[in-house]
């Protein structure tokens, strides 16, 4: 079998040297009643390379990928355009296989790049100090709250209703077993964001509120006005950012007064997959230091002088503090991250300025190409690179219709608010630097004939 | 003023019904280089045994529980920058925090200097 | 104090030792050794390394109130300074690829290419998680048929596939065990955990709302099941049992403790992340186990990436299934495959306890499991359980004279062995053995874990290990043994030919710096004294 090096000779002779007859004699602690005889049952032996690739190509095969169809999905999870060297990189064996930094002298490869991370969140976010990278978004977005919650001794958080309904479910989810109180603004079909409501929930008990920017209908939220009628209460501001792309363009997030800035790095280096394995980042101001959840990579010097890093203030993490701990987290998201970071290093603030600039543009083309269809219309007042359309009917069976059609037309709010009727005309529609004028024309005459009704 | 000595390695000097509390020099010796020190607010009440201290060093974070019950009424504010102190003068310059005893009574149950050593030397 | 320190750990940067006589460089970098700044250090505005297209239009009207005054504060690179950045820091880290990792309870084994080489097919790297389901039926394929063979493997009845690491679904299963009690009405608030547990259980104990009481072990390692019972009551919600335990062994009464929590209307939990040694000998479902997760960065070779990212599905057994959260693939009454949202959750699955993470999960570690699990069989995983726990006990065999190994006289470990720096020369300890290892070319196995034995090292070979490979990490074990007994100096200020000396852990505590600090976009090289020594 070709990744197990031991031979029936090499087995013998260690065999020989423990002193036992058979393998089975190490196995004398588990119950004879528990110990299978032989392979487990109903399952099939081993199989060659070639029969396995042969295997997965074929189920990879049912599925319609982004880039073979006019693609325009986005509500949390964005197609941009990853350059060749980044996959080729993290595929180095030294990157690929290492594991967490625990023993410095042979891991500043990794911690190098996990200080240069930290470096580049904290100032995409503006944010004073970044985390080493959490699972996602939505698991950043709830630690987030538990964190606000240990800062201000206070249990109430504000979801705005542009929070991501995913991240939403996720915080709801877990705060019924922990007996936070969440307030849920619902989401409305409005031109602007829910600002005014969210300021509004606001009050002497609340220990947060959590603001999505851009939020799930690619409206913009005014943070500088929330984080000052926040902190007139004392409550902090929590931050999310589905959209990192978005901060070359718009203001970031720490600098308009947030406290907490969560986010899904999924965008840069990482690819849709499917959902995962996405990167959770997570920035705050450095007097919440020692309340951060997750890794944290630091500077400091060796016996010689020399400057190198080292993981540091592990006493809130979950092996030494145990029950205490800032978070149950052990694994971070290591090599999305290092994806990121090349990613944004191959860029840099120029060039993601840039890029950013190209996403809006194409998104401007979009808009004025799909509004010229009967029927359909824009409902943001502002955006970045993903609007809200608002359809004449459900939007959920014309997006199934569409990718019978093979396009990809975007996520129906049907799918994503099931409860909420009043948003189900709602189609969020996204566009990258990756959209073609070609796949707009495309876009925009297969839904013009599915809202007609026009057969394939 | 009395010192006297906890099995969790915490002293007390005690003088009318105001105590300072720290940790011995033993425990700085085992717990290596302290890198932080979490202290309690002032005008928090407390009962004998609760946690209300909490020492890191790089790899391990120690509760230091209060030898009485009382309310705390200060904490040593030179930590925050060096809490080296605590290493260098665990016994007097990197005391922790006084409280204010409102039940003298349990002081009978610590150990006094002498006890305490012969404690230490059974670890 | 709480247990002042009691794993005994504590971290000495060292001396230097004696400046040796060395040849000097200009560059400071010596043959392949290499010194590499930071990206900040090296990037300038203005360079980039991806060409982009000019926008044709202005920003939109509404935008404009949001725009930012300034592009952000980050140097770029063009693809050849960024390739060399990235290649030259990968050469500062130790790799499975490199040599044995034998990091206890980690699983370091192979990552096997073919895995990588399959996550790639566009139809599983570029699928996005909301396209209509009808678009990627071949996906939901894959996540039901590693489904099927995790459930297959362990003989439980059910899987929840969403969480994304192993600390994820180890909340995974105890929120499925409140939602469990809470079904019958019960509050209870008290989860037991044995004093040997990885860190991550008490801290997920403790994140589910649960309080922690601690089962201590008896002399044998194991956990004491009389200290269990007597801690069982109306108020406990179940026990975190690793098995195999932190220790490398196995716990024997297992089912004992599973008929004894269940009778006492409690559940078990246990912690697969010691799978490697039974997968395929043993199943946990025959063993009493109500939910287990199951790391498949460890047992299933998914890469560990310097960190993550990982996978924590959770097997689960009928009393837990119908609780697991949303969302999970099924079939329908059709035949029809189908991913259960809160869209068309309907009546059926109306008992799951919510939503644990955004998304499905981590689809790009599920193609790499399967592709692992397809490659190697119901066979090749049994053969992967027995050389895993054969190459642990020849490590124990094969150094016990030398390390004291605490259990090694009550039998054989699993798959992993574990020794104690009792009998050291004075002032020598677990420490200066690790970084002894590094020196001699290997990662240092787990140090100080777990917590009940003083000065632990807890060696797992795995079994991607030759026996040759094997021999010479033995043999360095043995050196490294022996010259801490005798007391050699040298060793306490290893290591010596890392590319960095240890490290201040103590000044990185006190005064953290945890970005870079200096000026904008500056271009040029630090000063050699800046970065290298002088």
């Amino acid at each position: 079998m070709r990744y197990l090096p031991l031979t029936d000779t090499d087995r013998a002779a260690m065999l020989d040297v423990i002193g036992a007859a058979s393998v089975d004699d190490l196995f004398i602690d588990v119950p004879s009643e528990a110990r299978l005889s032989g392979p487990v049952e109903g399952l099939p032996m081993h199989a060659s390379e070639m029969a396995v690739e042969r295997h997965m190509s074929a189920l990879a095969g049912k599925n319609l990928s982004a880039g073979s169809a006019p693609f325009f999905l986005g509500a949390g999870a964005y197609r941009h355009h990853v350059p060749a060297s980044v996959d080729h990189i993290i595929q180095r064996g030294e990157f690929l296989t290492a594991y967490t930094p625990y023993q410095p002298e042979i891991a500043q490869g990794t911690l190098q790049v996990l200080f240069e991370f930290q470096t580049q969140v904290a100032r995409l976010f503006g944010t004073d100090i970044a985390n080493a990278s959490m699972y996602d978004g939505s698991t950043a977005c709830w630690e987030a709250i538990l964190m606000a919650a240990r800062i201000t001794r206070k249990d109430r958080a504000i979801l705005s209703g542009g929070l991501h309904p995913h991240y939403g479910e996720v915080v709801r989810t877990m705060a019924k077993f922990t007996e936070d109180e969440i307030a849920s603004l619902t989401c409305e079909l409005t031109g602007e964001p829910d600002d005014a409501a969210v300021i509004a929930a606001i009050d002497e008990k609340t220990s947060c509120v959590v603001v999505q920017y851009p939020d799930i209908l690619g409206r913009i939220p005014d943070l500088a006005a929330i984080s000052e009628a926040a902190h007139a209460k004392g409550a902090l501001v929590v931050a999310v950012v589905t959209e990192p792309v978005a901060l070359g363009m718009i203001e970031a997030p720490g600098n308009l007064g947030a406290d907490i800035v969560v986010g899904e790095g999924q965008s840069l280096g990482v690819g849709l997959q499917f959902g995962g394995p996405y990167l959770g980042l997570f920035g705050c101001r450095e007097k919440f230091v020692r309340q951060m959840p997750g890794r944290l990579c630091g500077e400091t010097v060796d016996a010689e002088g020399k400057r190198g890093f080292v993981l540091t203030l592990s006493t809130r993490e979950q092996h030494i503090r145990r029950e205490k701990a800032t978070s149950n987290i052990c694994t971070n998201s290591g090599l999305c991250a290092l994806a990121f970071s090349i990613h944004l290093t191959l860029l840099g603030g120029n060039g993601l300025a840039q890029l950013a600039a190209v996403n809006h543009d194409r998104t401007q083309a979009v808009v004025e190409r799909l509004t010229q269809i009967p029927g359909v219309s824009l409902l943001n007042d502002a955006y970045f690179n993903e609007v809200t359309l608002v359809l004449p009917g459900d939007a959920r069976e014309v997006v199934r219709e569409l990718a019978d059609r093979k396009v990809l037309g975007g996520v129906s709010l049907g799918r994503l608010f099931p409860a909420q009727e009043d948003l189900h005309k709602g189609l969020l529609v996204a566009a990258t630097e990756t959209t073609t004028d070609e796949d707009i024309e495309t876009l925009a005459s297969e839904l013009a004939a599915v809202l007609e009704g026009v057969p394939a | 003023m009395t010192r006297y000595f906890t099995e969790d390695h915490e002293w007390i000097e005690v003088e009318g019904d105001t105590g300072t509390v720290g940790i011995t020099d033993y425990a700085q010796g085992q717990l290596g280089d302290i890198t932080f020190v979490e202290l309690p607010d002032a005008g928090a009440t407390v009962a004998k045994g609760d946690s209300v201290s909490v020492v890191d060093s790089v790899k391990a974070a120690s509760d230091v529980y209060t030898p009485v019950s009382g309310t705390v009424s200060d904490a040593n504010g030179a930590l925050a920058d060096e809490p080296e102190l605590v290493n260098t003068d665990a016994e007097k310059g990197g005391w922790l925090f006084r409280i204010t005893l409102s039940d003298p009574a349990e002081l009978e149950g610590l150990m006094d200097e002498t006890a305490y050593k012969a404690f230490v030397e059974t670890l | 104090m709480s247990g002042v320190n009691a794993a005994g750990w504590r971290p000495t940067m060292g001396e230097a030792g004696e400046a040796s006589e060395k040849f000097v460089t200009s560059s400071g970098d010596y043959g392949l050794m290499l010194e590499e700044p930071l990206s900040f250090e090296l990037g300038a505005e203005g360079k980039c390394g991806v060409d982009i297209d000019t926008p044709e239009r202005a920003p939109a009207a509404g935008l404009s109130k949001f725009l930012r005054k300034a592009a952000p504060d980050l140097p770029g690179l063009t693809e050849p300074e960024t390739v060399r950045h990235y290649t030259r820091l990968s050469r500062q880290n130790y790799a499975i690829d490199l040599g044995p990792f034998p990091l206890g309870s980690c699983t370091m084994k192979h990552n096997p290419r073919l895995n990588e080489k399959v996550a790639r097919l566009p139809g599983f790297a570029d699928v996005h998680p909301l396209q209509p389901q009808k678009s990627v039926e071949g996906a939901l394929e894959v996540i039901e048929q590693l489904a099927d063979w995790l459930i297959t493997l362990t003989g439980m009845a059910s899987v929840a596939m969403s969480p994304k690491a192993g600390a994820h679904g180890e909340l995974c299963g105890l929120l499925c065990i409140r939602a469990a009690l809470d079904a019958r009405g019960e509050k209870r608030d008290i989860v037991l955990v044995p004093e040997s547990a990885h860190g991550t259980n008490p801290a997920t104990a403790a994140f589910a709302g649960f309080k922690v009481q601690s089962i201590p072990a008896t002399p044998a390692g194991r956990v004491d099941l009389e200290a269990l019972k007597a801690k069982l009551g109306p108020n406990v919600a179940g026990v975190m049992i690793t098995n195999p335990n932190t220790c490398g062994l196995f716990e024997p009464d297992m089912k004992a403790i599973a008929d004894a929590v269940h009778e006492a209307g409690g559940y078990v939990y246990c912690d697969g992340a010691n799978f490697n040694a039974i997968v395929g000998k043993v199943r946990p479902g025959d063993l009493g186990v109500d939910a287990m997760h199951i790391n498949l960065h460890k047992t299933f070779s998914t890469p560990h990436g310097g960190g993550g990212p990982g996978a924590g599905p959770v097997v689960l057994s009928a009393a837990l299934a119908p609780f697991a959260p949303l969302p999970f693939v099924t079939r329908g009454p059709d035949g029809g495959i189908h991913l259960v949202e809160e869209e068309n959750r309907g009546e059926g699955h109306s008992r799951a306890f919510g939503r644990m993470v955004a998304f499905h999960g981590q689809m790009g570690m599920f193609t790499r499991a399967l592709t692992y699990i397809l490659s190697h069989g119901a066979d090749g995983l049994r053969q992967v359980a027995e050389d895993a726990v054969l190459n642990a006990n020849y490590v124990l065999r094969s150094c016990e004279d030398l390390l004291p190994a605490p259990f090694a006289k009550s039998g054989p470990c699993m798959h992993e062995a574990l020794f104690s720096d009792a009998g050291l020369a004075d002032g020598f300890s677990t420490l200066d053995i690790a970084k002894g290892l590094i020196d001699e070319g290997f990662h240092p196995m787990t140090v100080y874990f777990p917590l009940v034995v003083r000065g632990a090292m807890l060696v797992e070979p795995t079994e991607t290990e030759s026996k040759a490979g094997l021999d010479r990490f033995i043999g360095s074990l043995r050196s490294l043994a022996k010259r801490a007994k005798a007391g050699d100096e040298s060793l306490h200020s290893a290591p010596h030919f890392a590319p960095r000396r240890r490290l201040d852990e103590t000044q990185a505590a006190r005064k953290p710096v945890l970005a870079w600090q200096g000026a904008p976009g500056e271009p040029g090289q630090p000063s050699l004294s800046e970065i290298g020594g002088s």
